[in-house]
């Protein structure tokens, strides 16, 4: 073959050998999650990962010889800067929306590319080269618009889903559910509408059906998570996860390349199974979750008993119980990351466990905001993940307990999940802190309820005794004390 | 590749991901998705072909903003998780 039948056809590795190289990249992505089914392994995993990365990087660079070599290094290098300098600073508890952000640019990502593709088909080797529309451009192959059509639906509900996550995950929004009258029927209409367009555009590829798709999916991605209350947010970061994998599989269509089919599959799996881990933990449906509005006004309600009597106790109080304990098992929540008290609890098993004292962590699936937030933020401060146990693994262990140490967390601990049927939270799997000697529950003040509205029959209950304060400052109180 | 071949490995890499996913212990569910964030950045091989066509220099322009944006998540996304890994610790034994 002579250098002028075109060179890109000359210097390309035959397509077997690509073919090939985006498949290892696929299976490196397949051992990266495999890595994480202990923390033993899951360091190995992620650079198997890098590699993976590496490898399907390298592939296309080298498959598609460049004329634009000098920009495309910049482009990584200012993303990598961004990237790198973000994932050093930002705080393990801000991990949720940092995660809701990084899905929003693969959805964008993934639209951009959608869209470059469609503006310049030949490109990407998609289009018929013999066959013009009526405006003179080449023909995108049929199959391929759906899939192009799809990817670019997927991308732009992530996108918007996952910026209106960020903002209520970040506190920019208010983290109450905002319902708009007759959402459910607006919702259904935009997506029947972009379903149809997206058959449409199979007979016109005319740019306005395209760009009709990407605003009509953007609005709709908005138009979706708003009225998700902050409750909901681990299943609606895990569904944005989800989607963030389709969009990357649907592209992969597209472009014929099987290490985007491969990750898109394991992602979407992925975000759909924590979907699910996380509907199921709090007993409700995907759908209802979905459909929005939980921990709204209408809840309030079952707050009834205002007046009711509890004991209160001081961080001496607490310390004295914990001291004479065989064993106090901790129950993190949303308030302990809050407050940022996990070093301060650290600190304070370590010197319970000094006196003798046998000291375990229990983690309900949706404690946080997102899927094993709190698993990260004990191991932040060093706690061993060996004495952090999940619900299914320590629940029976309260009944043999002195002491079960709450701080930050409310519904995954109500009784009333057991026993009261009007409950919102009726049905909950909860950690049964109630059945240990003496529950100390750490709460701001006794006014607040929590996200799903409403009020914990734990904090009436005998062997209760509440410590109002903010939690940090209450644990290390409670740190003097013992220290002392 | 035909249809038939693609939706072969897709629907396979369906079933390898769902018992995979599974076998994730739950301690490390935030790691997992942040390391799916990085790998799904693998749409970056999209932007790298619109990056390097000619033909249409928006379309350049476009992939070379995708390029960007995923370069930030995969950086950002397998730099966070091997931070997150990193703390994990077993018991001090001693």
């Amino acid at each position: 073959m002579s250098f002028a039948e075109g060179t890109l056809a000359a210097a390309a590795p035959p397509p077997t050998v690509v073919g090939f190289a985006y498949l290892i990249a696929g299976a490196c992505f397949i051992l990266a999650l495999r890595g994480l089914s202990s923390p033993v392994s899951s360091r190995r995993g992620n650079r198997f990962g890098m590699v993976g990365m590496v490898i399907a990087i390298a592939t296309t660079l080298v498959t598609h010889l460049n004329i634009s070599l000098v920009e495309i290094t910049a482009a990584i290098a200012v993303g990598a800067v961004i990237g790198y300098v973000v994932a050093q600073r930002i705080a393990m508890t801000a991990m949720p929306q940092l995660v809701a952000a990084f899905h929003s640019l693969v959805g964008m990502a993934a639209v951009l590319v959608a869209v470059a593709a469609y503006l310049n088909p030949e490109a990407f080797g998609i289009a018929d080269p013999n066959v013009l529309d009526p405006v003179g451009r080449h023909l995108i192959h049929t199959q391929t618009r759906v899939e192009m059509g799809l990817g670019l639906a997927i991308g732009a509900i992530t996108f918007s889903g996952s910026v209106i996550a960020f903002l209520k995950l970040n506190g920019n929004m208010s983290g109450r559910p905002i319902k708009l009258p007759a959402r459910h029927v607006i919702n259904l209409g935009i997506i029947a509408a972009i379903l149809g367009l997206i058959g449409y555009f199979l007979t016109d590829q005319a740019p306005w059906v395209f760009f009709t798709i990407t605003g009509l999916s953007f609005l709709v991605g908005f138009l979706l998570i708003i009225p998700i209350g902050g409750a909901d947010m681990p299943v609606v970061v895990s569904m944005l996860n989800s989607y963030s994998g389709w969009a990357a599989a649907a592209m992969g269509f597209t472009l014929h390349n099987s290490a985007m089919i491969i990750t898109g599959a394991l992602v979407g799996s992925s975000g759909a199974i924590l979907s699910y881990i996380m509907c199921h933990a709090m007993n409700r449906s995907f759908i209802s979750v979905i459909a929005g509005g939980f921990g709204g006004e209408e809840a309030v309600a079952g707050g009834q008993a205002i007046d009711r009597p509890y004991k209160t106790g001081s961080a001496e109080d607490a310390a004295f119980v914990m001291k004479n304990a065989n064993q106090v098992i901790i129950v993190p929540g949303y308030g302990m990351a809050v407050a940022q008290a996990q070093h301060s609890v650290r600190e304070m098993a370590d010197l319970l466990k000094k006196e003798g004292v046998s000291v375990k962590y229990a983690i309900h699936p949706v404690a946080g905001r997102m899927p094993g937030h709190m698993n990260v933020l004990l191991a932040e401060a060093n706690v061993p993940y060996d004495e952090v146990f999940e619900l299914e693994d320590i629940n029976t262990e309260f009944g043999q307990t002195d002491v079960a140490f709450v701080i930050g967390a409310n519904d995954v601990t109500n009784p009333a999940a057991k026993t009261d049927k009007s409950s919102p939270i009726y049905g909950m799997p909860i950690l049964d802190v109630e059945k240990a000697a003496t529950v100390l529950f750490i709460k701001r003040s006794m006014g607040g309820v929590g996200y799903a509205g409403v009020d914990n029959e734990l904090f009436y209950r005998d062997n209760t005794m509440m410590l109002l304060a903010d939690a940090k400052k209450m644990v290390d109180a409670i740190v003097k004390e013992l220290a002392y | 590749m035909d249809f038939v071949s693609i939706m072969s490995i897709f629907v396979m890499a369906c079933f390898v991901g769902y018992y995979v996913v599974w076998s994730v212990t739950p301690a490390l569910h935030t790691p997992l998705m942040a390391v799916t964030n990085a790998i799904s950045s693998v749409i970056i091989v999209g932007a790298l072909v619109a990056s390097a066509a000619s033909g249409s220099s928006l379309s350049k322009y476009l992939g070379l903003l995708a390029v960007v944006l995923a370069s930030i998540n995969i950086f950002g996304g397998f730099a966070v998780t091997e931070r997150m890994l990193a703390m994990y610790k077993k018991k001090d034994r001693s």
